[in-house]
C-alpha cells in the first residue's frame, strides 16, 4: 500500500468496485479497500436484478448467475395473485444472482483496470485539510495506515460511515430504513423461473416477502419490513419470517441466514463535498419502493469514476466542480427514479390489506404482457380513486414520456 | 444509560450503524462496538435490529 492515490475507494461492494474500475480505466491511479476479510461474505441481499439493466454494466457469466426468471407473481393478503410477465415487472426481475461470487467477480475486474485492491482494511475516519477530504486513516492487520488521494469516494454501504466523517449527514430514521431477514432454503423443489412477492400488513408491514429461486431447487426466501412498524414489543422481520417458513414451507433446510437494512429514504440531500463522493447505499441510493439497490449502486460506481476522473483532470474537486460532475448526472438520471418510487412507496405503506385486496382483485385480469400504462390506469382508476390522486405525479410524469416518444 | 449487544445473536447485518444518529455504533467486521460515551440510549438502534440483538436501557 502507498501513502498517495488519485482516487481512493472506500467499500467493494457493487458500487465501489464499479467506482474503481471505471477511475483505473481512465488511467488513475486507484485504491480500492474493503473491511472484511472476504469481499462479498455475508451477503447481505435477495439478489434479485433486472437483466436489462445488468447488461448495461458487465458481460453475463453463469459462473455468478443462480436462476433466470420470466415471471413474477405478487400475492395480496387475501391470496389475490397478479401476474405479470418479465418486460414489465420491474427492475427487481430478471436474474438471481450469487452474489458472493459477483461482488468478488466485480472486485477482480477493478484489479485488472489497475486498481490496487486491499481487503480486511478498514477506514477509521478522514484526513480533512482545509475543509477538504485528502485522504483517509485505515487499519490493516491492527495497523493504522494514512493513506491520501485526490478524491475519496465513500462506498461503504448501509452502515456507511465516510459521509458523517465528512459532515454529511445520513443517518436513516426507522421510517427510512427496511429492516430484513432472510434464509436460503434448500430440500423444497422450488420452481426456478418465477419469483413471488407477499404483501401485507398481517405479514410484512410495510414491506413485503419475497421468494427468489436460487438454482437446484433452493431460493431466497426473506422478508423486509418497515423499521417505523416494527421493533422493541412488536414483532421482528425473523419472527415474520419464522411464521411464513412455518405456513408455506414447514419441512424446508434453511443452509444460510441473512439479516440487513435497506435504505428507502429516497435520494438525500447531499451526496459530495470537498474532495469526497458517496456513492451506492451509502449515498442511500437504493429503490424505496423495492429495496433494490445493486443496479443503482453500479450506475452511481460508474458516473462517481468518470467524475473523479474529470475533477482530477481539472484539476478541481471542490464541492462546486462534483456538484457538476457527479451530483447533476446521478440525480437526473437514476435519482429521478428513486424520486418517483418513493411517490410510490408513501402511498403503498398507508394502504390497508383491504386497499390491497380491491388493488390486486382489479388489476386480476389485466393482460400484463401486452400491458400499456393506459390499460393500467384504467385497472387502478377504477379500483381505488383516492390511490390515483397520491399517485397523479408519476402519471404526469409518464405522460410526458408517453408524448416525448410519440414525437 | 447501558446499551449491550448479544455477540451470539448478533447476524452483523450493520442496520443499526445506519441509524444510529450519533454514529455511536460501527460494524467492524463480524461484530459490533458501541461508543458509550457519543450513546445517547436513544433505543433507534434496537428498534430496527432484524433479531432484535440490542437491548437499549435509560
Ligand atoms: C435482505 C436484503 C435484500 C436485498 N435484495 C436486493 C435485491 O434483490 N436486488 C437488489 O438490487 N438489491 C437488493 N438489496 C440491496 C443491495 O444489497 C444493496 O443496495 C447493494 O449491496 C448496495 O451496494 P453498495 O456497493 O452500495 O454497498 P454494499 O454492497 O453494502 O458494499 C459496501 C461495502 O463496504 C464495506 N465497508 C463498509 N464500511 C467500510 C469501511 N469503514 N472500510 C472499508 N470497507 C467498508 C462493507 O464491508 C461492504 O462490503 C438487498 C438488501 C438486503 C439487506
Ligand atoms: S442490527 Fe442487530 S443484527 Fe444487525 S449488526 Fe446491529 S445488532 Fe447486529
Ligand atoms: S441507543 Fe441511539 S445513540 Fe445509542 S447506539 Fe443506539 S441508536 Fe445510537
Amino acid at each position: 500500500m502507498k501513502d498517495r492515490y488519485d482516487v481512493l475507494v472506500i467499500g467493494a461492494g457493487p458500487a465501489g468496485s464499479i467506482a474503481a474500475k471505471t477511475a483505473a480505466e481512465k488511467g488513475l491511479d486507484v485504491l480500492l479497500i474493503e473491511k472484511r476479510q472476504e469481499i462479498g461474505d455475508p451477503v447481505r441481499c435477495a439478489e434479485g436484478v433486472s437483466k436489462e439493466y445488468l447488461k448495461k454494466h458487465v458481460e453475463i457469466d453463469k459462473r455468478w448467475i443462480c436462476a433466470d426468471l420470466n415471471a413474477s407473481y405478487i400475492y395480496a393478503p387475501d391470496g389475490t395473485k397478479i401476474e405479470m410477465a418479465e418486460e414489465i415487472s420491474g427492475g427487481e426481475v430478471g436474474y438471481v444472482l450469487e452474489r458472493k461470487v459477483f461482488d468478488r467477480a466485480l472486485a477482480e475486474q477493478a484489479a485488472n483496470a489497475g486498481a490496487e485492491v486491499r481487503v480486511k482494511t478498514r477506514a477509521t475516519g478522514l484526513i480533512i485539510e482545509d475543509g477538504s477530504v485528502k485522504g483517509a486513516r485505515l487499519m490493516h492487520l491492527g495497523k493504522t495506515y494514512d493513506v491520501r488521494a485526490g478524491i475519496v469516494i465513500g462506498a461503504d454501504g448501509v452502515e456507511s460511515k465516510v459521509g458523517r466523517w465528512a459532515g454529511i449527514d445520513t443517518s436513516l430514521k426507522p421510517i427510512d430504513m427496511e429492516t430484513c431477514a432472510q434464509y436460503l432454503i434448500a430440500g423444497e423443489n422450488i420452481d426456478q423461473h418465477h419469483c413471488e412477492f407477499y404483501i401485507g400488513n398481517e405479514i410484512a408491514p410495510g414491506g413485503y416477502i419475497w421468494i427468489f429461486p436460487k438454482g437446484e431447487g433452493k431460493a431466497n426466501v426473506g422478508i423486509g419490513v418497515l423499521g417505523s412498524k416494527t421493533g422493541k414489543f412488536k414483532p421482528r422481520p425473523v419472527d415474520y419470517l419464522n411464521k411464513f417458513m412455518e405456513k408455506k414451507f414447514p419441512d424446508a433446510r434453511i443452509v444460510e441466514m441473512v439479516f440487513g437494512g435497506v435504505p428507502v429514504s429516497g435520494s438525500i440531500e447531499k451526496t459530495s463535498t470537498n474532495g469526497l463522493m458517496l456513492i451506492g447505499d451509502a449515498a442511500r441510493q437504493s429503490d424505496p419502493i423495492t429495496g433494490g439497490g445493486i443496479l443503482n449502486a453500479m450506475d452511481a460506481g460508474k458516473l462517481a469514476g468518470e467524475a473523479a476522473y474529470e475533477a482530477i483532470s481539472a484539476g478541481d474537486v471542490s464541492l462546486q466542480k462534483l456538484e457538476e460532475v457527479y451530483e447533476k448526472p446521478w440525480r437526473t438520471t437514476l435519482g429521478h427514479d428513486i424520486d418517483m418510487s418513493l411517490i410510490v412507496k408513501n402511498c403503498f405503506i398507508n394502504l390497508s390489506d383491504e386497499d390491497l385486496n380491491s388493488l390486486a382483485y382489479s388489476l386480476k385480469d389485466v393482460k400484463f404482457e401486452r400491458m400499456s400504462l393506459l390499460d393500467l390506469l384504467q385497472a387502478l382508476f377504477k379500483a381505488n380513486k383516492k390511490l390515483l390522486w397520491d399517485l397523479r405525479v408519476l402519471f404526469k410524469d409518464a405522460a410526458k414520456e408517453v408524448v416525448k416518444n410519440k414525437m | 444509560m447501558s446499551i449491550k449487544i448479544n455477540r451470539y445473536k448478533c447476524g452483523y447485518c450493520g442496520a443499526c450503524v445506519g441509524v444510529c444518529p450519533k454514529g455511536a455504533i460501527e460494524l467492524v467486521e463480524t461484530w459490533v462496538e458501541v461508543d458509550e460515551s457519543t450513546c445517547v440510549a436513544c433505543g433507534i438502534c434496537d428498534r430496527i435490529c432484524p433479531v432484535g440483538a440490542i437491548e437499549v436501557m435509560k
